[in-house]
């Protein structure tokens, strides 16, 4: 029973600026059902990739059943009965089960082109019986639960007849009962002498469903425990790594300072579920936590991006309503979008345009554009924040990430916003101009603006946030401030699901 | 301290440009290739630039130079707009029903075809932004109700503006009495320069750019995108509403039956002046040149015995291959 089924020898594989899986090993042995954990960007779902032939590998070798194999492409995966199931399901909503299944590889009458429903149902009701699955194969997959569409790409699978599945975190989308469901199916496969490769963040879950856990960190394979030895404790660490030395941040000095911004229980959608926080005036507030967790959502929800279901909003003490980003901008809010590309820059537009952007009515008389006026402002933000572009006539898209960001900020200065709220501030940016934007942060906050930092970077919110919010599956589950705020810390408060009075349960 | 004061203002006069020509280089090679043409024409048909014939193709220009004008600010939002055709003839059906049925004055029978054009794109507007309609659906239906509508109200009969004498001279007199030089080309060209300075120097202008370049940043950045839609569709359906008065002028009357088909000419000359129909760029000069080189092209062939039939055909051609170089062209920057 101990024969290794598969095993990947020292693969390594780079993107440009990023060596996203170096020198990495991993196997996997019949009937089991091997975890891979590790933070964002630890390039579990990466090594995955290259398995299921979604991306190629710059070097190392892939064995199934002790033989070399070339694995080019999703096809020459699913050959070697190598399949992956992916969080975001690749199902077309407007077939049925059957169809869905059996997509590519219809089975066919006699006479050609003609499709035979009938074998294709019954083919379907096989695999399904066999997981003790009760899903009716006509019904449209877009009728079905998400739990059951999941099911669905199980079967699918199935009918490749794949020895080995990928599931890249399974049941972040699913109840308990259907997490149940899913188990269940997860042992059958088991007894059936299949493999499985579970890709999650919770820890608990593990602990129940996985023979063995493989801990990846910065691209690395860092080891492998049997999971009735390990440690949740001991995971954890080992996800973070050693503590690298970051320069803190300066503790909060002025904590009498007045409330910029209060949430109070706020909620909307799936995730986020009874927030309240506060931020002052002079301070940087972080918001930790996995992808997923809510953080974004948050943002997005107090900016009227997107609708939020209930929930009070505070700006210096006065409740306001805010229902679109207009009402928004007006109570002196800025968010500064973790995908800048998308909600931040019109990319065709010039440096000058984007800085007006939100401030038109300040740079228009009568709706005549105030050009000089507009000009004057934009090269005094330039030089303050230091954007560096030939001209502010430059269309944003020809700008660095660094300077993008530079110039969404200068939007946002423009308009004299007082409460800033940036998501993944640094995300693909370079290191040199990281910095920049650290100490820009640090300059604002000094002149009385109160920030919120959203990271998946712990060494990010350790060194730019005075007082620290963990999410965790839409929640807030803990509050750190000054000495308490440290990679192990944040990381044990985003994993845990099961908190009694914001004390961890374990 | 002076320093940095007196910085920022000379940096100003090497900033300075208006939104309007942001790509110089194409409206150039537009610009040569209709020249291109001219010659070509000209070389065959000397009498292709004399001055009266010069002036039959601005004045050709005018109905659909208008219509492109206002259609050209939509396409800068990355929408579309294909109602311009039957909203024209619809303001100017309603413009006579305000003239013999109603018995207004001349200038409140013209200024209310202007408020239906207009009505009749601030409804395009609304279906747009607050009703979420696909562009090409809200303004598709708009075509088929305002054609609809113009039979019913006109009873499938033209209706003449024989009661305001003076009507007809609006379009065909003579500007100054200057032989040849029709009033509607100084109107062409009043509105141009008119839609150049809005699309230049407004904020209509610079939010019509940023709705097509990346609309939900524009609605982060704490713009009312969904009421600047509605404008831009309105002043759209207003420079229907001018196409209009030219078109009944020129005709002396209202066909109900016409205006199908004129929003595709008047797209085709937005997209040969090199405007992009995903939106977020171009120039009111491009779609000015693209009006031009349509109906130049049309006299041209015309001139040369060319039937009917094949002028579309060629026109068509023409179309396909000004797309796919500035196609090229974007590729290759």
């Amino acid at each position: 029973m101990d024969s290794k089924v598969l095993e990947m020898r020292n693969i390594s594989k780079s993107f440009p600026g990023v060596k996203a899986l170096d020198d990495v090993s991993f196997d996997l042995k019949a009937g089991e059902v091997h975890a891979l954990v590790g933070e964002n960007g630890a390039g579990k779902s990466t090594l995955m990739k290259v398995l299921a032939g979604i991306y190629s590998k710059d070097s190392g070798a892939i064995l199934i059943n002790g033989n070399e194999v070339k694995i080019e492409s999703v096809r020459d995966a699913q050959r070697l009965g190598i399949v992956m199931i992916h969080q975001e399901l690749n199902l077309m909503n407007h077939l049925t089960v059957a169809e869905n299944i059996f997509i590519g590889r219809e089975y066919k009458k006699k006479f050609p082109l003609f499709l035979d429903a009938g074998k294709q149902i019954k083919k379907t009701r096989e695999i399904f019986s066999e997981l003790n699955i009760d899903i009716d194969p006509t019904v449209k997959v877009g009728k079905l639960t998400v739990a059951k569409q999941q099911m669905v790409e199980i079967a699918k699978a199935l009918s490749y007849d794949s020895k080995i599945l990928i599931m890249d975190e399974p049941t972040a989308s699913l109840t308990d009962s259907e997490i149940e469901d899913l188990f269940r199916i997860v042992r059958t496969l088991k007894e059936e002498g299949r493999s499985i490769i579970y890709i999650s963040h919770r820890l608990e879950e593990l602990k129940i469903i996985s023979d063995r856990i493989t801990v990846m960190r910065d691209g690395r394979y860092i080891d492998t425990v049997k999971t009735e030895e390990a440690d949740i404790d001991d995971v954890i660490k080992m996800m973070v790594g050693r503590e690298i030395f970051v320069k803190k941040q300066e503790p909060f000095k002025n904590e009498d300072a007045p409330v910029a911004l209060k949430v109070e229980n706020l909620s909307a959608g799936r995730m986020v579920k009874n927030v309240s926080f506060h931020v002052r005036k002079g301070e940087i507030l972080g918001f930790a936590g996995l992808m997923g967790a809510g953080r974004t959502e948050v943002a997005r929800a107090i900016f009227a991006a997107e609708n939020y279901e209930s929930g009070d909003i505070y700006i210096n003490g006065r409740k306001v309503k805010i229902k679109t980003p207009n009402d928004a901008v007006k109570a002196g809010i800025a968010y500064l979008s973790e995908d800048r590309r998308r909600y931040g820059l019109a990319l065709g537009m010039n440096v000058d345009e984007n800085i007006s952007m939100a401030n038109m009515k300040k740079f228009s008389k009568l709706l005549f554009i105030d050009f000089k006026k507009s000009f004057t402002n934009s090269q005094m933000q330039r030089e303050k924040l230091d954007i560096r572009t030939p001209s502010l006539k430059q269309r944003t898209k020809f700008l660095s990430g660094g300077n993008q960001q530079k110039v969404v900020l200068a939007k946002w200065l423009t308009r004299d916003s007082e409460i800033i709220i940036f998501d993944e501030p640094t995300r693909g940016i370079d290191v040199g101009a990281k910095n920049e934007i650290y100490k820009l942060l640090n300059n604002l906050a000094q002149q009385g603006k109160a920030i919120i930092v959203i990271s998946s970077e712990l060494p990010e919110i350790i060194r730019t946030c005075h007082r620290v919010l963990v999410m965790c599956e839409g929640r807030i589950t803990g509050e750190l401030i000054g000495d308490e705020i440290d990679q192990n810390t944040i990381m044990q408060y985003a994993i845990k699901r099961d908190i009694n009075n914001g004390r961890l349960s374990s | 301290m002076t320093r940095t004061s007196d910085k920022p203002s000379k940096k100003i006069n090497d900033n300075k440009m208006t939104s309007s020509i942001r790509d110089r280089s194409q409206i150039v090679i537009i610009l040569g290739i209709y020249i291109l043409m001219i010659l070509f024409f000209f070389i065959l048909k000397p009498n292709y630039l004399s001055y009266d014939n010069i002036m039959t193709i601005l004045l050709a220009t005018c109905v659909n130079g208008l219509l492109a004008l206002g259609v050209s600010f939509v396409i800068f939002t990355g929408g579309i707009d294909i109602s311009v055709g039957t909203v024209m003839t619809f303001s100017s059906v309603m413009s006579g029903i305000a003239l013999n049925n109603w018995g207004l004055p001349l200038p409140l029978v013209i200024l209310f075809g202007f408020l239906v054009g207009a009505f009749c794109g601030a409804v395009n507007g609304f279906g747009v932004a607050k009703m979420y309609l696909p562009p090409f659906i809200a303004t598709m239906a708009m075509q088929m109700i305002t054609k609809g509508l113009s039979l019913v109200v006109s009873g499938i009969k033209p209706i003449y503006f024989t009661a305001a004498p003076g009507y007809q001279n609006i379009a065909t007199g003579y500007f100054l009495g200057i032989p040849g030089f029709y009033n509607a080309i100084v109107i062409l060209l009043v509105i141009a320069v008119i839609a150049y300075i809005i699309f230049s120097k407004t904020i209509i202008g610079r939010f019509a750019l940023a709705i097509g370049s990346n609309e939900e940043a524009t609605r982060l950045s704490g713009v009312k995108t969904d009421n600047w839609k509605i404008a831009i569709y309105s002043l759209c359906g207003l420079f229907a509403g001018f196409a209009g008065l030219i078109m009944s002028s020129r005709l002396n009357s209202a066909q109900p039956q016409l205006g199908a088909g004129y929003e595709l000419e008047a797209i085709a000359a937005a997209v040969i002046g090199g405007n992009s129909l995903n939106g977020g760029e171009g120039s009111i000069t491009g779609t000015i040149l693209g009006a031009l080189i349509i109906s130049s092209l049309t006299n041209g062939l015309r001139i040369m015995s060319v039937p009917t039939e094949l002028q579309s055909a060629i026109v068509g051609l023409v179309l396909a291959l000004a797309v796919y170089f500035d196609k090229r062209r974007r590729i290759n920057e």
